[in-house]
């Protein structure tokens, strides 16, 4: 093939998205810096006081251990889920598996606003008061389609043969998928995890409708922005999590790809 | 082959239940509600059937035209952001060459931070003591803090297209990987200029990813709340805030589940729509 030159206009185009695109982050960053409640230009000062005050604000602090404990809980469920569904999808053939694997998808289509409400609803009529296990529930059927694609799309590149081999050898079916199957996929599952658990980590929309009064940290952080005065606080502890989801998905990714 | 028998209904059962209690039953129950005439007495006492839900939300004008008015909004963003990602993939399917690891991770991690944060960001950026605005201050190209920057559905707009840019050129590049490097040499062979050839080749081999990626963003942004709610204030509000409303401020469930069905009727239809087409496009190939 003839080497192609790459069009520098391309190459600028490129560029210059990524620098608009991470811009705002950027601006998100230096806010937490600031040593100014306000951020008006140019700035007065740094300072790593909002970092400080971080360590002892309480309520801020309660809400990202409610964001964490309902992210494991959820993440977790949601892999077993995706586990079962992608075994049936790639290892059966049944009748309803098409209605079985389309509805574990849907959530992924159906705006989460309608989501919410149906459950909020839900948990209303029969009396469930609103916590983070209403949180945790909503989380898992949302997180449920990622967790399908990945472990199954891992599944479907691993041959069948290993497990027919096994049974020939004697093994039942629950033996050869707790020794051959469940270990074949364990990269895949352990970066469902990661990624539901930073879906459940970062989701709102549903979150607002179903946190009763422990709130999650985004729903936490959109009751705040009314306070001027707390918003940097809020940002700085955003800054840390935003890297904690990062090295997360960089785990997660690491795992998924590596074949 | 007992034992695989069981091991089905062990792995049937639990998912099933699971997604028929928390999934399909709400949406089934919301459904049922919407045709719930009044908003009096406990959720589910003297219940009649009714339609007058949907005959409020088919007489009030207002509710119609602004699930209208959010597909259009929907349509600019998906629109702007296929455009705009499309030139991305196209280079980091074709000239990033061994890079393109590093240049697309470049590219997706601010599409793994945080939504509420990103949007935020914007709310910054764009408010009336935000960033654009001390800098235009600063340099003294303006004397007063421009207003009209937020709350309002340019806001959200921009928001939006910022938001999804990443995410789009996904299935883009998805597409673009998929076509035999052999293609372009044969097109150049036979004599065909850059131009051309990207029009005639590149661009009908990659539009199954284009189309994907158009509904991958147009879908949730139709049913989208979250961006108008933080970035659009009273006057950029769309359909999703509504349903939100009913079910919170205005406390009035029987119109919201019908609001809300509609919008799952609406959402459906571009479902089918999308199916249709992007498989129509892989059976032409």
């Amino acid at each position: 093939m003839t080497a192609r030159r790459t069009p520098v206009s391309l190459v600028v185009y490129y560029f210059g998205l990524i620098a608009m695109l991470y811009l705002p982050i950027a601006i998100l960053f230096l806010f937490s810096i600031n040593s100014n409640v306000t951020f008006s230009f140019p700035l007065k000062g740094f300072s790593m006081i909002w970092y400080q005050q971080l360590s002892h604000n309480a309520p801020v602090l309660n809400s990202a251990r409610n964001s964490m404990e309902v992210a494991a809980g959820s993440s977790f469920a949601a892999t077993i889920l995706g586990l079962m569904v992608s075994i049936l999808m790639m290892r059966y053939q049944f009748r309803g598996k098409g209605l079985l694997v389309g509805l574990s998808v849907l959530p992924l289509i159906v705006p989460y606003v309608v989501l919410g409400v149906a459950l909020l609803l839900l948990f209303s009529a029969f009396h469930i008061d609103r916590s983070l296990w209403t949180v945790g529930i909503a989380h898992t059927v949302v997180a449920l389609p990622y967790t399908l694609l990945i472990i199954g799309s891992r599944l479907a590149g691993f041959d069948a043969s290993l497990e027919e081999a096994a049974m020939d050898l004697g093994a039942s079916y629950p033996t050869t998928l707790r020794r051959i199957v469940i270990p074949m996929i364990l990269p895949a599952a352990i970066s469902a995890w990661l990624t539901a658990f930073t879906v459940s980590f970062d989701e709102f929309a549903l979150a607002l409708f179903l946190a009763g009064t422990q709130p999650t940290f985004p729903v936490y952080l959109f009751s705040q922005l009314r306070f001027a005065n707390r918003l940097p606080i809020m940002i700085a502890l955003a800054v840390l999590m935003m890297l904690g989801t990062l090295v997360l998905v960089f785990i997660a990714e690491r795992l998924r790809s590596r074949d | 082959m007992f034992d695989r028998r069981i091991t089905f209904w062990i792995l049937f059962l639990p998912p099933l239940l699971w997604l028929a209690a928390f999934f399909l039953f709400p949406i089934l129950l919301m459904g049922a509600f919407s045709f719930r005439a009044d908003t009096h007495g406990a959720l589910f006492s003297g219940w009649q059937l009714s339609f007058r839900q949907y005959a409020n939300v088919w007489a009030s004008q207002g509710f119609l035209r602004l699930l209208g008015l959010s597909a259009l909004v929907a349509l600019a963003v998906s629109l702007v952001v296929v455009v705009l990602s499309y030139p991305l993939a196209y280079f980091l399917a074709i000239y990033a060459g061994r890079r393109m690891g590093f240049y697309l991770v470049l590219l997706l991690v601010p599409f793994w931070t945080s939504y509420l944060l990103r949007v935020m960001a914007w709310k910054i950026m764009l408010g009336s003591n935000g960033v654009i605005n001390s800098v235009l201050l600063y340099l003294r190209l303006i004397q007063q803090p421009l207003e009209a920057l937020l709350y309002n559905r340019t806001a959200v707009t921009i928001t939006l297209i910022y938001v999804w840019i990443p995410f789009a050129a996904l299935p883009i590049l998805a597409a673009l990987q998929r076509i035999d490097p052999f293609t372009f040499e044969a097109a150049a062979d036979l004599g065909a200029r850059p131009l051309s050839q990207f029009l005639r080749i590149t661009l009908p081999l990659s539009l199954p990813g284009v189309f994907a990626a158009f509904f991958m963003v147009f879908i949730p942004t139709v049913g989208e709340y979250v961006t108008p709610l933080l970035v659009g204030g009273s006057s950029g509000s769309l359909y999703g805030n509504i349903i939100q409303d009913f079910f919170t401020k205005a406390a009035n469930w029987p119109l919201g589940s019908a609001l809300s069905m509609v919008m799952l009727g609406v959402t459906l239809i571009f479902l089918l729509l999308a199916t249709r087409l992007v498989n129509l496009r892989e059976l032409l190939q």
